[in-house]
């Protein structure tokens, strides 16, 4: 098991959007080690308040030394986190869970609600790095121009030709909700192979999507967790067929096969 | 300086430190693998296993509150079988004593759990779970009356050649009263306390945040409690008591050893630390030096009461 528990040291803290922070941080063991889809558990706080670790996927690693993740103010924990700054230290522990797997696939749709873009960014990246990289299309949602920062470039500095948005209030791209672009913008030619990560509404309607062309669908997934490391067994979520033991999100997520998981 | 002495004994067996993981917190052992030299631990009690695998409760299964957590895990578990085949292999070579926590819905149950792990090599001990308030078949009943407490205490102690330790359910109005039955009954040692039945409510959509309605606290939210009911027991009962409770670090295990446990449980710390075990042994260590005290019975029940 690759998992290390580092001191992370700042580098870099970023607000991207009114709520959204970028925070770039040193932590070389978890850096190397880390996939596409996997995630840390960051200590916002060294005392008891909050009390547990929060999960937050990996938005990229650079070199292999640094990692970066981006995140949503939305209560306590990652309030405190968007409060930190260059030269402290934060512990986190990680690589954890399983990514996506995209070997051999020849057309490749990322799409991203929310904060289910961090993960996204980096999958991208590993995509396009490969020497023939295959064809890649990204669909990307927010609730207004304004949530996406400079995320829209980043995605093309990568070298990403075709992205397409959609927003809530209209205010870039499609005016209306990202799961809607899959239609527009997939030519049903292809087998896609289509990576979500958002809101459970939005991954809910790409896989029936999905499932109405036949096309393979990889969705990583949210529930609240203790641990992150397959000890509380508190992130269970129930399969596809609804019996037999339940999955765990940490551990046999959090990126599933849209088929394994229920979508109730 | 010499080391100091940290080794004490619970039921006749020799633990190297007093600092075990508690069960549920710390899977089965080897998920810490990456965090924790697992046999610088005094023990490792793994997961609660019943005879057949349970499913568990529906989630959302748990909810962080102020300065704890509720858990309805429902017992989930890969079931005896099972547990034997792919668990013991690697907790066999972990290098430190590993307890296995049992729990069942009636006597035969734990009767049949005892009988069957006495036969397991590898295994050190059983911690008989009569308290967990998940489930709603069994755990409840054992734990909360002192006759059938007595009673599933002297049908695990009479089918198995393992130490046993009962661990009891705080939910109870006098939990002396208790650890007076399952003493009775035969145990070789009490741990405590098992989490304290909680619950948490979401206003905007005026649901219960636990699928169950209710669950678990634990964590340093339930210290001041655990810390109370071990004081309590260890006066009430001769066998050794093990404290469990919200035990996040050095000073909170030294707490309960004051008041008089033998030896204590890292839990939900786990979780927050995933080397807070490991930290509280080294803890301890530094602590009997740095006070110049030869071992750790220096410090067992050694609470002034002015
Ligand atoms: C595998 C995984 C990866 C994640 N990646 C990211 C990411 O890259 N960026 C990001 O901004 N967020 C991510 N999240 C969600 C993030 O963990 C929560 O937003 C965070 O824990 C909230 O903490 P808080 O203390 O700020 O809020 P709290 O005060 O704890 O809660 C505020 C609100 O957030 C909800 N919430 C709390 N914990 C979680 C959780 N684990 N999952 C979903 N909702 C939660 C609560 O129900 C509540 O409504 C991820 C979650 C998981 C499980
Ligand atoms: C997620 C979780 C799962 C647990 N599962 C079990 C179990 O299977 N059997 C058991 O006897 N106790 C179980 N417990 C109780 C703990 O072993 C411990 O008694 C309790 O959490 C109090 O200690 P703490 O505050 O240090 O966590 C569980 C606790 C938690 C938080
Ligand atoms: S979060 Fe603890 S088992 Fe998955």
């Amino acid at each position: 098991m690759n998992q290390f528990e580092e001191q992370g040291e700042i580098v870099r803290q970023e607000q991207l959007a009114p709520e959204i922070f970028r925070l770039t941080l040193t932590a070389p063991d978890i850096a190397s080690n880390a996939r596409p889809g996997q995630f840390v558990m960051v200590r916002t706080n060294p005392g008891y308040d909050p009390l547990l670790r929060r999960p937050l996927s990996i938005h990229q690693t650079i070199g292999n030394e640094q990692l970066q993740l981006m995140f949503k103010v939305v209560g306590k924990g990652t309030r405190m986190l968007a409060a930190m700054s260059p030269g402290q230290r934060l512990n986190l522990n990680g690589p954890l869970g399983h990514g996506f797997d995209l070997a051999g696939k020849q057309a490749i749709c990322l799409v991203g609600g929310g904060m289910g873009i961090a993960p996204l960014y980096f999958l991208a990246k590993e995509i396009l790095r490969t020497s023939k990289p295959p064809k890649c299309v990204v669909l990307l949602g927010a609730r207004t121009a304004a949530e996406f920062g400079p995320l829209p470039r980043d995605f093309m500095d990568i070298g990403v030709k075709e992205t397409h948005f959609a927003t809530d209030d209209g205010s870039l791209g499609h005016h209306g909700f990202v799961a809607e672009l899959l239609k527009h913008h997939l030519d049903p030619a292809n087998n896609w192979t289509v990576c979500t990560c958002g809101p459970h509404p939005m991954m809910k309607a790409v896989v029936k999507e999905c499932r109405g062309h036949g096309w393979q669908c990889q969705v990583s997934l949210e529930t609240m967790m203790a641990c992150g490391i397959s000890a509380c067994l508190g992130c269970a979520v129930p399969r596809g067929d609804l019996s037999g033991p339940y999955l765990h999100v940490c551990k046999d997520g959090p990126v599933f096969k849209a088929e394994e998981v229920a979508w109730l | 300086m010499n080391q100091p002495d940290m080794h004490i004994t619970v039921g006749g067996v020799v633990f190297k430190n007093p600092v075990l993981t508690a069960s549920g917190t710390f899977g089965y052992g080897k998920e810490f693998e990456p965090y924790v030299n697992l046999h610088h631990l005094g023990g490792v009690v793994v997961k609660g296993i019943s005879l057949a695998p349970r499913r568990g409760n529906p989630p959302p299964r748990i909810v962080e509150t102020a300065g704890g957590m509720l858990n309805a895990i429902g017992l989930e578990n890969v079931g005896l079988d099972r547990f034997i085949s792919e668990k013991i292999p690697y907790l066999k070579e972990i290098g430190t004593r590993v307890i296995v926590n049992i729990l069942g819905d009636s006597l035969e149950e734990y009767q049949t759990l005892a009988q069957r792990l006495s036969e397991v090599e590898g295994i050190s001990g059983l911690e008989v779970n009569i308290s967990c308030p998940n489930v709603k078949k069994g755990g409840v009943a054992f734990g909360t009356d002192p006759a059938m407490a007595e009673a599933v205490t002297r049908a695990v102690c009479t089918h198995s050649t393992l130490p046993v330790i009962v661990k009891l359910s705080p939910n109870v109005t006098d939990i002396s009263q208790i650890a007076r039955a399952v003493e009775a009954g035969g145990a070789q040692a009490v741990s405590l306390i098992n989490t304290l039945l909680g619950m948490a409510i979401d206003v905007k959509t005026r649901r219960p945040r636990l699928a169950n309605v209710v669950g678990g606290l634990s964590g340093p939210a339930i210290k001041p409690i655990a810390l109370r009911m071990v004081w309590q027991v260890a006066q009430a009962v001769k066998i050794p008591v093990i404290g469990i409770g919200g035990i996040t670090t050095t000073e909170d295990a030294l707490e309960f050893l004051l008041a008089g446990a033998t030896a204590i449980e890292v839990g939900t710390a786990n979780f927050v630390n995933p080397r807070a075990s490991q930290d509280i042994v080294e803890g301890l260590a530094r602590y009997l030096t740095d006070n110049k005290l030869s071992g750790i019975s220096e410090v067992i029940g050694g609470l002034v009461v002015p």
